[in-house]
């Protein structure tokens, strides 16, 4: 089964980037994540590994996942090592907005998809799949809210700060 | 499981140390029984009911599948854990907190309440819950009643990791490294009116505490509130099982009697029935370390009295929380 949700942040790559890159900032904007940890050495980039689960139904269902592309400020996708099987992706595209003044800010379309299922479960693996798809759906679409808003507050803070540092200069 | 020790196992086949007549075991084999030691003999010899019973005893023993660690399916469970999640979540509704208090690596003797009759719905939502969060690749046992294991139709729970109810079983699973839950309350508790359903029951059985001495692994106490609902259960019928003497016979100290879906009135439960679709909740609490909370030489009964007060407690609060019967 494959869900994906998508949402537009005014904010450039970078900045998102540096949200999506953290393993430690999961938990602050994936709505449903009970678990995102570094496993082993390297916490972040290619060959990253990470214990994941995202609270569905009666169970915290995810495993133990591995980062097997790494395109920095554009894509990162992982699969699942353990647990059920999964592969999801960031995709981050950058464009100039229309215009003069602040209509130009570069703004970031956010894509975060996944792809879930056990193999050999059957019809019963399908339903479940299914019925599942809504509150995985759901957990996207707040994760990529909670996304633009912390990051957009992000950006509002800098440029507030960037104003009052050039004011005191 | 490579490496579990299955000497021990193979060696008292099921964990039932049988006595050199053959005899069935007693009540002390059990790691939820303790202290219901019968009279040995209490027929007496040449007896010709006691000898039948020894007979039939015997015939059932044969049929409990010998407890083999290794038959525990990891792939299998995978495959079939989102049809339990369906069941969990869609009929039970079930909810599973702290799960975390579960330490991440290493043997741990999970003890809960046991409720719901033959069929117990809690033990399906923990296992999808203990499952999907741990990973099929860790091992984790629960250990069952001799009669589940050896009714037709029931293998496939050993292929979940079950295996018969006796210390030895036990031991070989925690010494291996697994996770195993125990229902100390067994049979008794699980039968229980439902209007018993906030109280935990544990009995006279201690034998867990002993177990997790013996293999100095922290007890982690596992509460759950809804499978008494899933029924009306009405008595434990242990006077019946007496009177029939199901006790020797398939170490059965109750005959439940209940009214439960399709049968209406309910006796044995032998066949299952369709429990109804109450609200489980379980909630996982924080693990104990005997020897670090109760020194060096602790008591079994002060460890006992310890862990049933924090589940009656935890019980007690979660009964608190639900509004209405099978709702939740």
């Amino acid at each position: 089964m494959r869900v994906g949700a998508a949402i537009e942040i005014a904010a450039p790559a970078e900045a998102i980037w540096a949200f999506v890159d953290d393993p430690s900032r999961y938990l602050h904007f994936m709505s449903g994540i009970t678990r995102w940890e570094v496993v082993g050495d390297t916490p972040s980039g290619l060959g990253a590994r990470y214990r994941v689960l995202m609270h569905v139904g009666s169970a915290e269902i995810g495993g133990l996942v591995e980062v097997v592309e790494y395109d920095t400020c554009c894509d990162m996708a992982w699969v699942s090592v353990v647990g059920i099987d999964q592969r999801g992706r960031w995709r981050l595209r950058e464009r100039r907005g229309n215009g003069a003044g602040p209509a130009s800010a570069p703004v970031t379309r956010v894509e975060l998809r996944l792809s879930y299922g056990v193999a050999g479960s059957g019809v019963f693996g399908w339903l479940a799949e299914h019925v599942a798809a809504r509150t995985v759906r759901g957990h996207l679409r707040r994760s990529l809210q909670q996304l633009k808003r912390q990051v957009e507050h992000e950006q509002l803070r800098s440029a507030a700060a960037a104003r009052r540092a050039a004011r005191v200069a | 499981m490579a490496g579990a020790p299955q000497s021990t196992a193979n060696a008292s086949r099921n964990g039932h140390r049988r006595g050199v007549d053959g005899a069935p075991p007693s009540g002390r084999d059990d790691p939820m029984a303790d202290g219901d030691v019968r009279a040995p003999g209490a027929s007496g010899e040449g007896n010709l009911l006691s000898r039948a019973v020894r007979a039939v005893a015997g015939q059932v023993q044969q049929r409990v599948p010998p407890a083999d660690l290794d038959e525990r399916d990891p792939d299998y469970i995978r495959e079939t854990l989102p049809r339990m999640w369906l069941l969990a979540s869609l009929y039970f509704r079930g909810e599973v907190r702290g799960l975390g208090n579960i330490p991440d690596t290493g043997p741990v003797l999970m003890v809960g309440n046991h409720s719901g009759g033959n069929l117990t719905p809690d033990t399906t939502v923990f296992s999808l819950a203990f499952n999907a969060y741990f990973g099929v690749e860790r091992p984790f046992h629960q250990l069952a009643h001799n009669l589940v294991l050896s009714m037709p139709g029931l293998g496939f729970l050993r292929k979940y990791g079950t295996v018969a109810a006796s210390p030895a079983n036990a031991q070989t699973a925690l010494r291996s490294g697994a996770a195993v839950l125990v229902y100390p309350g067994g049979d008794r508790e699980v039968h229980r009116p439902s209007w018993q359903s906030g109280r935990v029951d544990f009995g006279r059985r201690k034998g867990y505490v002993r177990l997790a001495l013996e293999e100095d692994v922290p007890i982690v106490p596992v509460v759950a509130i809804g499978g008494q609902e899933t029924a009306l259960f009405l008595s434990q019928g242990e006077w019946l099982a007496k009177l029939l003497m199901l006790d020797r016979l398939f170490r059965l100290k109750v005959l439940p009697i209940s009214i439960a879906a399709p049968w209406g009135l309910n006796v044995g439960d032998m066949l299952g029935h369709i429990p109804l679709p109450s609200k489980i909740v379980i909630e996982v609490l924080p693990p104990i370390r005997l020897r670090e909370e109760f020194g060096d030489d602790p008591d079994v009964d002060e460890i006992h009295a310890h862990v049933t007060r924090l589940m009656q407690e935890t019980l007690d609060a979660l009964a608190a929380e639900r509004r209405l019967p099978v709702i939740g």
